[in-house]
C-alpha cells in the first residue's frame, strides 16, 4: 500500500472483458467446448461461405440426383446443384434468419417484459392478456396462417416468427424482473432520481441476464426449428436459396432407394441444435450456482 | 423407547468430542469446526454463542448427526444416549430426529407448511414415529399450547400458520419440538427474527417447557443477554473453535479470554447526547397510507436537528420504515408537511428536483439487497458522484478512492463485486454510496440489524465519525435499544402509526416513562441471568395489582 493521498495515485484501471471472458471460458467442461467448437465451425460456414463451397449456392454442376463422390463430396439434387455447397450456403441462410428472429424477439420481449414488471398497472395488465391470448395458439400453425395470408417473403418470416416468439421471451423477462424489481437497489436507483432507462438497462437487465442469455440460447433452437419445419412444408425460405429444411423436402424421396443424403441436412440441423445446447446448459449450471 | 427412569438429571446426554466438520465452495473443502468438544447432561442448557460464521449452526445439527449439504463431518464422535451417530444407519438416525433429539429453527414462517394446520404439523412426527395415537397426540398438543402460553389453546391449532403471529407461530415450532418428548432439544436463533416485547414471551415460555420436562437443550444465538436468560452454561465459539466455556454466571462476571471481553464490551458504546435547535427537517402532522383503510402513519411529528442523531424505535409494524418511505417521497403523505431546511418538500418523488434528492440519502438493512450483486465498487459508489457531481473518469475514480479511504477499505476493493465482500464490508459500501452525494440527511433504516455484535460495533463507529466529519444528520431507525443508546441524540418512540414520544436520549430512556415505552424498554434483555426471572415477577405483581 502507497501512502500517497488519493489525488495523486493512479487509479488502477477496469479488469478488461477479455480478461473476464478468458477467466470464465478456462473452467468450461469438455461438452462446453464442444458445443462452442460446433457453434464455431457453423458460424464459419455461414460467414464465409463463398469461399469455401467449391460451387455457386445454385449453380447446376451435373447430373439430378448424382451419389456422393470426390467431386460432389454430398452428390447432387432434383436439379443437379452440388449437396455440399448448397449445405454450406444453406448454414448462412438458416442461422442468419434463425439469428436475427431470435434477436428481434427478444428485443421487443425484452423490453416490454421488463417494462411492464417495473411499471405495472394497467400496462402491465393489457400488455399480458394480449400475450396470453397469443400464447393459446400453437406458433407452426399461427406462422403457416401468417404467411398464408400475408405472402412469403423472408422479411415477413422475420417479423412474423419474431412477434410470435417475443410472447415466451416476454413472458420470462417480466417474470424475473418482477423478482428484481423488488430490491431495494432499484429503490435505491430511483430515490436517486435515475430515469426509466438506466434502471432497466443499468439496474435490472444485468441481474436477469442469464436466464435470459440461457432462453436466448433455446429460443434460438426453437426457431431455428421451426424455419426448417415451415422451409419443409414449403412456406419458409424460398427456392433457389439454401435452406436446410427444403433441401430435406426437395430430397426426401431419395430416402426410399436407401440413400442417406436427405439425412445430411438434416443431420446439419440437429447438429447445431444439441452444440447450442451444450453450452446453454453449461451457461445455466455457472449461473444457476447448481452442482453435482 | 424413552421411557420416564432413563430420564436422570446430571446424566451424560451427548457428548461430542474431536469434531471436525468441512464445507464446500466451488469444489474446495474448507474447515468450518476444527476440533470442538462439547459435554451435555441431562437438563442441562448449554449456550452456543459467536459472530456469524463461528461454526455455532453447524456444531447444532451435528449434534442430530446432521451435516447440511455441501457440509460433511470429517472427524471426531458425536455420541448421544450411548448412540454413535456417525456410525448409525440412516435407519438409526430417522429414529432419534424428531422423537428424541428436536430441533427449533430460526424462521418458524419458513419452517412450517403454510398449506396444513398448526396441529397437524405439530402432531406429526409423534403420530409417524408410532409413539402416539393421533387423538392423543392432538390431545397433548392442546395441552402444550396451553403450557406455552398461546391464547386459546384449545382452537389455535386449528388455524393456519398465516393466520397467528411471530412469535406465536414460534411457540407452535416449541410444542411441534416437545410432542415426542425429546431429551434434546436444539434452539437455533429462535428468537432473533421477533420483537423485543415477543421476544420475552416466548423465552419465557421456552424456557418454562423445557425445564417442566427437564429437556436437555443446546441454545444457539449471537445475543448475550438472550443466552444469559436461558443457558445454565454457556460455550464461546470464534473460528470453528471454543474460545471457553463457563457456567453462566462465572462467564458473564468474569470472562477469561480476550475475545469474549470484546463480545462482553460492545454493549459499552455510547456518546453524551447533544440538543441543538438548527432543524434540518421537519415532519408535521403526517398522515400516511397504502390504500384506503390502511393507515400506516397517524398525525406523526417529528424533528431532525442539523448535524444530530435522530433514533426513531418502535416494534415492526409500528410505522417506523413508512416514516422513510414518506420523508424519501416514495410514499407520498394524505395529510401534513414536511419541511426540509424550512421549505416545503414536494411530496412525490417525481417532483423533487436532483439537489433535493442530493441532500437526502438512504442506508437501507440488508446490504446484500440494496447493492446491485452485477455492479463493482467503482460503479456503485461512482454512479452518484457522476450522477450529482458531474465527475466522470479517473476524477471520478479518485474520489471513490478517497471514500473507500473513509470507510476504512482499501483501494484494491475498487474492482470487486458485493458478493466478494463480508457483510460489514457490504455496509461499509452503502454507507459509502451515501456519503458520496454530500448529503445534509441519511436515513438509516435497521443498518445494523443484519450483523454481527462486533461489526455492529465498528460500524456505529464509523457513523459517529463520519457525522463528525461531515455534520450529517441522521435519522436512525431502529428496533434495538442498544443502538439506541449508543448513538442516539434525540429518541422518538412509536407505536402502531402514532408517535408515542419524543425526546432527548436522557429524558426518553429515564422514568418517567408512558406505558409503551416503558413496556419497550423494560423487555430489552440485560446481561443478568436473573433479569427474565425479575420481570416476569414484577409483570405479574402488575397485573395482580390490577385485578
Amino acid at each position: 500500500m502507497t501512502s500517497q493521498p488519493a489525488d495523486l495515485r493512479v487509479i488502477r484501471a477496469r479488469r478488461s472483458f477479455s480478461e473476464n471472458a478468458w477467466r470464465t471460458l478456462k473452467t468450461a467442461p469438455f461438452t462446453a467446448w464442444l458445443g462452442m467448437i460446433i457453434i464455431l465451425v457453423y458460424a464459419i460456414a455461414a460467414l464465409f461461405a463463398p469461399w469455401i463451397a467449391p460451387f455457386g449456392e445454385s449453380e447446376i454442376v451435373g447430373k439430378q440426383y448424382l451419389p456422393p463422390s470426390a467431386e460432389f463430396w454430398f452428390g447432387t439434387d432434383q436439379i443437379g446443384r452440388d449437396m455440399f455447397s448448397r449445405v454450406i450456403y444453406g448454414a448462412r441462410n438458416t442461422i442468419g434468419i434463425a439469428l436475427a428472429t431470435t434477436l428481434l424477439s427478444f428485443i421487443i420481449g425484452g423490453t416490454l417484459g421488463v417494462l411492464t414488471a417495473l411499471k405495472r398497472g394497467w400496462l402491465d395488465q393489457t400488455i399480458s392478456r394480449i400475450v396470453d391470448a397469443f400464447l393459446a395458439i400453437p406458433v407452426l400453425i399461427f406462422a403457416l396462417m401468417l404467411l398464408a395470408v400475408f405472402g412469403k417473403s423472408v422479411l415477413l418470416l422475420i417479423l412474423i416468427l419474431a412477434l410470435l416468439d417475443s410472447t415466451r421471451v416476454f413472458r420470462l423477462a417480466r417474470a424475473t424482473a418482477l423478482n428484481v424489481v423488488v430490491m431495494d437497489y432499484v429503490e435505491s436507483a430511483r430515490l436517486r432520481g435515475e430515469g426509466t432507462g438506466w434502471i432497466i438497462f443499468k439496474e435490472i437487465l444485468p441481474n436477469i441476464l442469464p436466464p435470459m442469455i440461457t432462453e436466448f440460447g433455446l429460443r434460438f433452437c426453437f426457431v431455428f426449428l421451426t424455419i426448417s419445419a415451415l422451409s419443409f412444408l414449403g412456406v419458409g425460405i424460398q427456392p433457389p436459396t439454401a435452406d436446410w429444411g427444403s433441401m430435406v423436402a426437395e430430397s426426401k424421396t431419395l430416402i426410399t432407394f436407401g440413400r442417406a443424403q436427405p439425412l445430411i441436412p438434416a443431420a446439419c440441423i440437429a447438429i447445431l441444435t444439441v452444440g447450442v445446447n451444450f453450452v446453454v446448459d453449461w451457461f445455466l449450471h455457472k449461473t444457476s450456482g447448481l452442482r453435482e | 423407547m424413552s421411557t420416564e427412569k432413563k430420564r436422570v438429571k446430571g446424566e451424560v446426554l451427548l457428548e461430542i468430542r474431536g469434531l471436525k466438520i468441512e464445507g464446500s465452495s466451488d469444489g474446495v473443502w474448507h474447515p468450518i469446526v476444527k476440533g470442538v468438544d462439547l459435554t451435555l447432561r441431562r437438563g442441562e442448557v448449554l449456550g452456543l454463542i459467536g459472530e456469524s460464521g463461528a461454526g455455532k449452526s453447524t456444531i447444532g445439527l451435528a449434534a442430530m448427526g446432521f451435516a447440511r449439504p455441501g457440509c460433511r463431518i470429517v472427524d471426531g464422535s458425536i455420541v448421544f444416549d450411548g448412540i454413535d451417530l456417525r456410525a448409525a444407519s440412516d435407519e438409526a438416525l430417522r429414529e432419534l430426529r424428531g422423537s428424541r433429539i428436536a430441533y427449533v429453527a430460526q424462521s418458524a414462517a419458513a419452517s412450517f407448511n403454510p398449506a396444513h394446520r398448526l396441529i397437524e404439523q405439530t402432531v406429526e412426527t409423534a403420530v409417524r414415529h408410532g409413539i402416539k395415537s393421533r387423538a392423543d397426540a392432538e390431545a397433548d398438543a392442546r395441552d402444550l399450547y396451553k403450557r406455552l402460553q398461546l391464547p386459546k389453546p384449545d382452537t389455535i391449532g386449528d388455524r393456519y400458520p398465516h393466520q397467528v403471529s411471530g412469535g406465536q407461530l414460534q411457540r407452535a415450532m416449541t410444542a411441534m419440538a416437545m410432542s415426542c418428548r425429546p431429551d434434546l432439544i436444539i434452539f437455533d436463533e429462535p428468537t432473533t427474527a421477533l420483537d423485543v416485547t415477543t421476544q420475552v414471551e416466548v423465552l419465557a415460555a421456552m424456557r418454562d417447557i423445557v425445564e417442566q420436562f427437564n429437556t436437555a437443550a443446546i441454545y444457539i444465538t449471537h445475543d448475550l443477554a438472550v443466552v444469559a436468560q436461558m443457558a445454565h452454561r454457556i460455550m464461546v465459539l470464534r473460528h470453528g473453535k471454543e474460545v471457553e466455556q463457563a457456567p453462566t454466571r462465572e462467564m458473564l462476571k468474569e470472562p477469561k479470554e480476550d475475545y469474549t471481553k470484546t463480545l462482553w464490551a460492545v454493549r459499552k458504546l455510547g456518546k453524551p447526547e447533544s440538543i441543538s435547535d438548527d432543524i434540518v427537517l421537519r415532519v408535521h402532522e403526517v398522515d400516511a397510507s397504502y390504500g384506503p383503510g390502511m393507515k400506516v402513519l397517524d398525525n406523526v411529528t417529528v424533528q431532525l436537528p442539523r448535524g444530530r442523531t435522530v433514533a426513531v424505535v418502535g416494534e415492526s409494524g409500528s410505522g417506523k420504515s413508512t416514516l422513510a418511505r414518506a420523508i424519501t417521497g416514495l410514499l407520498p403523505p394524505t395529510k401534513g408537511e414536511i419541511y426540509f431546511n424550512g421549505k416545503p418538500l414536494p411530496r412525490a418523488l417525481k417532483d423533487r428536483d436532483k439537489d433535493t434528492l442530493r441532500r437526502i440519502q438512504m442506508i437501507y438493512q440488508s446490504a446484500d439487497t440494496s447493492l446491485n450483486p452485477r455492479q463493482t465498487i467503482r460503479d456503485l459508489i461512482g454512479r452518484p458522484i457522476e450522477f450529482y457531481l458531474g465527475l466522470k473518469g479517473a476524477e471520478c475514480d479518485r474520489r471513490v478512492v478517497k471514500l473507500l479511504e473513509a470507510i476504512e477499505l482499501s483501494e484494491h476493493y475498487i474492482d470487486r463485486l458485493p458478493g466478494e465482500l463480508s457483510g460489514g464490508q457490504k455496509q461499509r459500501i452503502s454507507i459509502a454510496r451515501a456519503l458520496a452525494a454530500e448529503p445534509e440527511i441519511i436515513i438509516c433504516d435497521e443498518v445494523t440489524s443484519a450483523l454481527d455484535q462486533i461489526v455492529q460495533e465498528e460500524i456505529l463507529t464509523l457513523l459517529m465519525r463520519l457525522q463528525k466529519e461531515t455534520n450529517v444528520s441522521y435519522l436512525f431507525i431502529t428496533h434495538d435499544i442498544a443502538t439506541v443508546r449508543a448513538i442516539s441524540d434525540e429518541i422518538v418512540v412509536m407505536h402502531q402509526g402514532k408517535v408515542v414520544q419524543q425526546g432527548p436520549k436522557t429524558k426518553v430512556l429515564n422514568p418517567p416513562y408512558p406505558a409503551y415505552t416503558e413496556l419497550l424498554l423494560s423487555s430489552v434483555p440485560e446481561m443478568d441471568p436473573d433479569w427474565l426471572t425479575r420481570l416476569l415477577e414484577k409483570r405479574a405483581a402488575k397485573s395482580r395489582e390490577k385485578a
